[in-house]
């Protein structure tokens, strides 16, 4: 299984270690200048040079992201809930919820700053947590949707009341449609804390970190810390998948993820 | 018809859909004994899937009653008096074969060396006694109706209620499991309701067919089978299975050329 495993992953870590190489060799080819893109090598070199400065950082806006993931994820179950739970609730607020799916939410990161302290982690986790909300709120709402009528006729059979059909029947079928969810809002929860702050923020905050880097031409640390935040936002994402492959153990194993 | 009290007893059952424009059902009445193998049979839009469903209080009839051991519907369902198999097996793709068969006893608050020792027999009873840790998606479609007989008979029912249950299966796995079905009802007690829409399954596997015909649901018959038990596949090829299977086809062809309503109203316009 192990050996059949890695042989699987193969494909992916060529494709990935071939890409540095490309990227490596055509800066040398094309003399392109250090600040369009610095060597992947400079930028690992600075990523540990620099640790003292950029993981607090990065640890600084994962924790932003943690709040904001969390926050925003809870309140969208929470809120598919009561939905589904009165209908009435849920045909007036579907159509605008949709609605607002659309949005580019991100585009209200400077009134939060603005609404919040824009110095605080709040604002950020406002930002963050808005754009988890949505997702999971909407994806969860469709799983509590997703029984069968026959699963709940059978359960009805049994004499069951609606608390216990929720319980046994809607909350397990809904977990995958939740999990789909969660793993969609740690990527957004990670681009939320990392753009608010783009607008503004502590010193002590990635992003802020990032963008004023970027502004003084010391790209090697700026492409030093878009590595820590990939990192982290990938640590997150697994963490969901790990999570995941626990709790929605039925599900087959081929099932990509 | 038996002596016995009747476990069934549907009394003028009419059912209408959508503010009374169609009649799903009208003016049912029927009685099944304890230890019968009724089926329902008729062309799609008869009702005999509705009529199961008023017997199993999972729709509630227009007028009429339906008693079940002497009980209202509502009260047998709410005692645990129906077993339930529907055409796809309507598993619990997040538990685990055993657990899904133990479902309704964690229901009944069965404690858990009583679920598990229930558990085995029903494994056993339909021979899936390997497969109890699997999940459904790793199971073929007969396996999985066979765990859906076993959830349904696992608290022992008054009444087995079956809807088409074999319906989606190839005609091999349902030859087989048609035996199957019969050999675990010969060791149990329960009452049987079988939805079909196959005229030799029911005369095979029943002690009565009640054919139904469409717009509005009625009975058009009953055909009493009075093959010889148990049965084998050998009862295929006796001749009086054949009669039997002619019997119920007349009936079916008789009641199957019925007019729809709107051709009814032209006739009554032009007889006046």
């Amino acid at each position: 299984m192990s050996i059949r495993r890695s042989i699987e992953w193969l494909p992916a870590v060529v494709v990935f270690v071939g890409a540095i190489a490309i990227w490596d060799v055509s800066i040398r080819i094309f003399h392109i200048q250090q600040f369009l893109l610095p060597k992947p090598g400079a930028i690992v070199s600075s990523f540990w040079n620099e640790r003292h400065t950029l993981w607090p950082a990065g640890w600084y806006t994962f924790k932003e992201a943690l709040g904001g993931f969390a926050g925003g994820s809870l309140l969208g179950m929470l809120t598919a809930t009561v939905i589904g739970r009165f209908r009435v609730v849920g045909t007036a607020l579907m159509p605008i919820a949709i609605a607002a799916n659309a949005v580019p939410i991100i585009a209200f990161a400077p009134i939060f700053d603005v609404w919040f302290n824009p110095l605080s982690p709040h604002s950020k986790m406002a930002i963050a947590g808005v754009l988890c909300f949505l997702p999971v709120m909407v994806n969860t709402l469709r799983g509590l949707q997703s029984a069968s009528p026959r699963q709940i006729e059978l359960m009805r059979s049994y004499a069951c009341r609606d608390f216990e059909i929720w319980r046994r029947v809607r909350v397990p079928a809904a977990l995958p449609y939740v999990f789909t969810a969660l793993k969609i809002a740690s990527v957004l929860a990670m681009i939320g804390a990392i753009v608010g702050e783009y607008f503004g923020g502590s010193f002590s905050a990635l992003g802020v970190l990032i963008n004023s880097d970027a502004s003084i031409f010391n790209f090697q640390r700026a492409w030093a810390g878009i590595l820590v935040a990939s990192l982290l936002g990938l640590g997150l994402y697994a963490a969901v998948v790990i999570v995941e492959r626990v709790v929605v153990r039925w599900a087959p194993a081929s099932r990509d993820s | 018809m038996s002596a016995a009290e009747p476990v069934v007893r549907i009394e003028g059952v009419t059912k209408t859909f959508g503010h009374g424009n169609v009649t799903a059902l009208q003016d049912i009445d029927l009685a099944f004994a304890p230890k019968e193998f009724v089926s329902l049979i008729g062309p799609s839009g008869c009702g005999k899937s509705t009529l199961l469903r008023v017997i199993g209080d999972l729709i509630e009839p227009t007028q009429g009653a339906v008693t079940v051991n002497g009980k209202r519907a509502r009260q047998a369902r709410a005692d645990h008096d129906y077993g339930i198999v529907f055409q796809d097996a309507v598993l619990f793709e997040w538990r685990t074969v055993s657990k899904n068969i133990a479902l309704p006893l964690e229901l009944l608050g069965w404690d858990r060396a009583r679920r598990k020792a229930r558990v085995e027999e029903m494994l056993e009873l339909v021979e899936l006694q390997t497969f109890g840790d699997h999940y459904p998606w790793q199971l073929s479609g007969g396996m999985q109706q066979r765990v859906a007989i076993a959830r349904a008979l696992a608290f022992e029912p008054a009444l087995l209620l079956m809807d088409e249950p074999f319906g989606a299966l190839d005609e091999m796995t349902r030859e087989r499991l048609n035996l199957e079905l019969l050999a675990i009802w010969q060791k149990l007690a329960s009452t049987v309701v079988f939805v079909t829409h196959s005229i030799s399954e029911a005369v095979f596997l029943s002690t009565r067919v009640v054919v139904m015909s469409p717009r509005p649901g009625r009975i058009a018959g009953t055909v009493d089978i009075d093959l010889t038990s148990p049965r084998t596949a050998e009862t295929r090829e006796d001749p009086r299975f054949f009669e039997l299977v002619t019997q119920v086809r007349e009936l079916l062809r008789l009641r199957g050329e019925h007019l729809l309503p709107e051709e009814e109203q032209l006739l009554r316009d032009a007889a006046e």
